[in-house]
C-alpha cells in the first residue's frame, strides 16, 4: 500500500507542484493519476521512489516512510517505467532487462535467465534480447521498459505515461497487455496519464488532479464517469463520458429480441419484406439479407450484406452499442461465448438500459439532463 | 620542387643521427603523447564531474574558451620567463592547448546522454557512481574520443613550436630550413607533420570503432534517419512476434 500523508511539494523557484495531497493507493491494484499537463502527477509519482523529496508531509510504502530507506535500495524494490522508455542504448535488450537484478548482486547468468523469462512475459520473442534498443519499434521499447521494471519482481510499479509516445493502435495493445500482466502478477501499480480514456480503461481507481496539485476526485472509473465531483472533473472526463461508461456496464439488463433467421445456402423464397439474419450450420451469423431483395441477382453471396460487429454476451455494454450502430439493419447481433446467435438489440434499447442503470438506487439520484 | 622534396626525404643522410627523421619523429611523437596523456588526465575527470553533477557548467565553458584564446607561442615564452625551463614550459603550453577539446568533448558526451536514460538509471536504483560508470561514460565515448582526436591533431600541428624555443621535433626542419632558405627541407618537415597527424588520427579512429559500444552506433544511425525503428505489422502479438523473428533471422 502507498500512502500520501499531507504531502506538499514546493520547488526552489516557488512552484507548488503538489498541495497537501492525501491519498492512499490500495495494494494489488492499478491506481491512475490523471489530469491536465502540469498538475503535479509526475511530481507526486516521483515522491514515491524519492526522485523528488516532499517539502512537507510523508509518503509511506507498506507503512514505512520512504525517507527511512536509502534511495538506491528503495528504488530497486520499486519498478519504474517512463514515457521515452529510457532504455540504455549501449546495452542489449537482455542486459537492459537484467539491470536491477545485476545491481542487486545476482550473478550475470541468473540475471540474464530471469531477463529472458521477462521478455516472454511481456510478449516479446526471446531472440529480441540480443538486439539493441535502437533496433526496436516504439511499442517494443515500451514492452522492454516494462520488463526491465519487473525484473527484480518489485511489489510496487510506478509508470509515468508509459504508453503515450506510441501510436493509438499499439497503445491499446500495450494497455491490454498490462491488464493481462496485472491479472497474473497482482502488483501495486501507480499509473500516470493525461488521457482519460486510458485512465478509465486501466485504472481500478482513478485520481483526478487539478492544476496546482490538488486532488479533485478519487474514485472508481464507473463512479467517476457517472458522478463527477464538480465542474472541473465533469469537464475533464468530457462530453462523451456516457459512452465511455458503457465500458463498465454489462448488458445483462437488456431484453434480447428475436429476428427472422435463415440458413446459409437455403434462403427463403420469395425473399421476405424484412431483414433476415443469415446463419451458418453452426448458428454463427454470416450477414444480413435485405428486405424484399430479388431472387435473381445471381449468387446468394451477392445478396447477403456483411453484418456489423458482433456483441458477445457478458462483455461491456459498449460492444452492444457498437454492434447496433454498425449493423446494416440497425439491429445489433448478440452471440453467446461460443459465437452462436443469441438475439438482437437496438441502439435505443442499449441507451434505455443505461438510463435505467443510472436510476438504480445503488447509483444514487438519477442525474439531470440527457445522455452524455 | 616536388622532386627536391622527394630527394631530401629519401636521402639516407637524413635518416640517421640526432637530426635524422626517425629521431625527430620520435621527439615530436613524444611531446604529443605526453601532452595528450596529461590533457586526458586533467580534462576527462573534470569533464565527467561537471557533466555528471551538472555543477559548474558555465564556469567550464568560460575556462575552456579562455584557454583556447591563449596563443601557444606567447604562452611558451611567458612560461619560460617564469619557470626558466624550455622543456617544461613547452609541455605545459601544449597541455593548455589540448585540455579544452578533451574537456569539452567529455562534458558534451556526458550531457548528451538522453534525459530519459539518466532518469531511468536513477529510478532503477543506480548510485551516482554506478550511473556514471555504467551509463554516462559509455554514452559519452563517441564525443569524448572525438575530443581526444581533436586534441591530438592540434598537438601534432602545434608541437612544431618546440623548435622555436630550441627543442627538437619535426619543427626543427621547418625552422632550420627557413633560416637558410632550404625550402625542400621546410616542405619535407611540414609533410612529415601532416603525415604523422593523419596516421595518429587513423589509429584513433580505429580505436573509436573498438571502444564506442555497438548499440550507440546503431542509435546514431537511427537518429539520423529520424525516429525509432519501423513498427512491425501489428495485427496481433503473434504476427508481431513472427515478423520480429523473421527480421531477426535475416539480420
Ligand atoms: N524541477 C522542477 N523545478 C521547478 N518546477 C518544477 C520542477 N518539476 C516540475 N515543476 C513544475 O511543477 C508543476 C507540476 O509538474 P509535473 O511534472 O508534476 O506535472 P505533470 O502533471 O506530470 O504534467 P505533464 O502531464 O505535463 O507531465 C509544473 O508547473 C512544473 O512546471
Ligand atoms: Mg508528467
Amino acid at each position: 500500500m502507498i500512502e500520501f500523508r499531507s504531502v506538499t511539494k514546493r520547488f526552489d523557484d516557488g512552484t507548488v507542484a503538489v498541495d497537501n495531497l492525501n491519498l492512499s493507493v490500495d495494494a494489488g491494484t492499478i491506481t491512475v493519476f490523471v489530469g491536465p499537463s502540469g498538475c503535479g502527477k509526475t511530481t507526486s509519482l516521483r515522491m514515491v521512489n524519492r526522485m523528488v523529496e516532499p517539502t512537507e508531509g510523508a509518503v509511506l510504502v507498506d507503512g514505512a516512510d520512504v525517507r527511512a530507506s536509502d534511495p538506491a535500495l528503495l528504488r530497486r524494490r520499486i519498478g519504474y517505467v517512463i514515457q521515452q522508455a529510457g532504455l540504455f542504448p549501449h546495452r542489449t535488450v537482455l542486459d537492459n532487462v537484467a539491470t536491477v537484478p545485476l545491481l542487486s548482486g545476482w550473478t550475470r547468468r541468473r540475471a540474464r535467465d530471469r531477463a529472458g523469462e521477462l521478455l516472454e512475459l511481456v510478449g516479446l520473442p526471446t531472440e529480441l534480447g540480443k538486439r539493441y534498443p535502437a533496433q526496436l519499434s516504439g511499442g517494443q521499447q515500451q514492452r522492454v521498459g516494462v520488463a526491465r521494471a519487473l525484473a527484480a519482481d518489485p511489489p510496487v510499479l510506478l509508470m509515468d505515461e508509459p504508453f503515450s509516445a506510441v501510436d493509438p493502435v499499439v497503445r491499446e495493445g500495450l494497455q491490454d497487455e498490462l491488464l493481462r500482466l496485472q491479472a497474473e502478477l497482482d502488483k501495486t501499480i501507480v499509473f500516470v496519464t493525461h488521457d482519460i480514456d486510458e485512465a478509465v480503461k486501466v485504472g481500478e481507481k482513478v485520481a483526478v488532479f487539478r492544476q496546482g496539485g490538488h486532488l479533485a476526485q478519487y474514485a472508481e472509473p464507473d463512479e467517476l464517469l457517472a458522478r463527477p465531483a464538480d465542474d472541473f472533473v465533469s469537464e475533464f472526463v468530457g462530453r462523451d463520458r456516457g459512452y465511455r461508461r458503457l465500458s463498465f456496464l454489462d448488458a445483462s439488463g437488456i431484453e434480447l429480441r428475436d429476428v427472422p433467421t435463415a440458413r446459409e445456402g437455403a434462403l427463403p423464397e420469395p425473399r421476405p419484406e424484412e431483414w433476415v439474419l443469415v446463419l451458418n450450420a453452426e448458428d454463427r451469423p454470416r450477414g444480413w439479407l435485405p428486405p424484399g431483395s430479388t431472387v435473381d441477382t445471381g449468387s446468394e453471396t451477392a445478396e447477403v450484406q456483411p453484418g456489423g460487429s458482433l456483441y458477445t454476451k457478458g462483455t461491456p455494454m459498449r460492444g452492444a452499442l457498437d454492434a447496433a450502430l454498425s449493423s446494416p439493419s440497425g439491429l445489433g447481433v448478440v452471440v453467446d461465448e461460443d459465437g452462436r446467435y443469441a438475439g438482437v438489440v437496438t441502439a435505443e434499447e442499449v441507451l434505455e438500459a443505461i438510463q435505467q442503470r443510472r436510476a438504480e438506487p445503488e447509483h444514487g439520484e438519477p442525474e439531470q439532463g440527457g445522455f452524455g | 620542387m616536388l622532386q627536391e622534396i622527394l630527394s631530401w626525404l629519401t636521402d639516407p643522410a637524413h635518416w640517421s643521427g640526432p637530426d635524422g627523421i626517425p629521431h625527430r619523429l620520435l621527439e615530436h611523437l613524444g611531446y604529443t603523447v605526453v601532452a595528450a596523456l596529461a590533457a586526458i588526465a586533467i580534462g576527462v575527470p573534470l569533464g565527467l564531474f561537471v557533466g555528471h553533477t551538472g555543477r559548474g557548467g558555465l564556469a567550464l565553458v568560460g575556462l575552456t574558451n579562455g584557454m583556447r584564446a591563449l596563443p601557444t607561442l606567447g604562452l611558451v615564452t611567458f612560461l619560460f620567463l617564469v619557470l626558466g625551463s624550455t622543456q617544461t614550459s613547452t609541455l605545459i603550453a601544449l597541455v593548455v592547448l589540448a585540455v579544452p577539446p578533451v574537456l569539452a568533448g567529455t562534458y558534451a558526451g556526458v550531457q548528451d546522454t538522453p534525459r530519459g536514460v539518466v532518469d531511468a538509471a536513477q529510478g532503477m536504483g543506480m548510485t551516482g557512481w554506478q550511473r556514471l560508470w555504467r551509463v554516462e561514460v559509455p554514452n559519452a565515448t563517441p564525443l569524448l574520443l572525438g575530443g581526444i582526436r581533436n586534441a591530438v591533431l592540434q598537438l601534432v600541428a602545434t608541437t612544431t613550436v618546440a623548435a622555436f624555443v630550441g627543442l627538437g621535433g619535426l619543427g626543427r626542419y621547418v625552422l632550420d630550413g627557413l633560416r637558410v632558405y632550404a625550402y625542400p627541407k621546410v616542405a619535407a618537415g611540414a609533410l612529415l607533420v601532416a603525415a604523422l597527424a593523419v596516421v595518429l588520427d587513423l589509429l584513433l579512429a580505429g580505436l573509436q570503432r573498438v571502444i564506442v559500444p555497438r548499440g550507440l552506433r546503431l542509435a546514431a544511425v537511427t537518429r539520423r534517419r529520424g525516429g525509432v525503428a519501423r513498427e512491425p505489422e501489428r495485427v496481433g502479438t503473434d504476427v508481431v512476434a513472427g515478423a520480429v523473428a523473421r527480421e531477426g533471422a535475416n539480420g
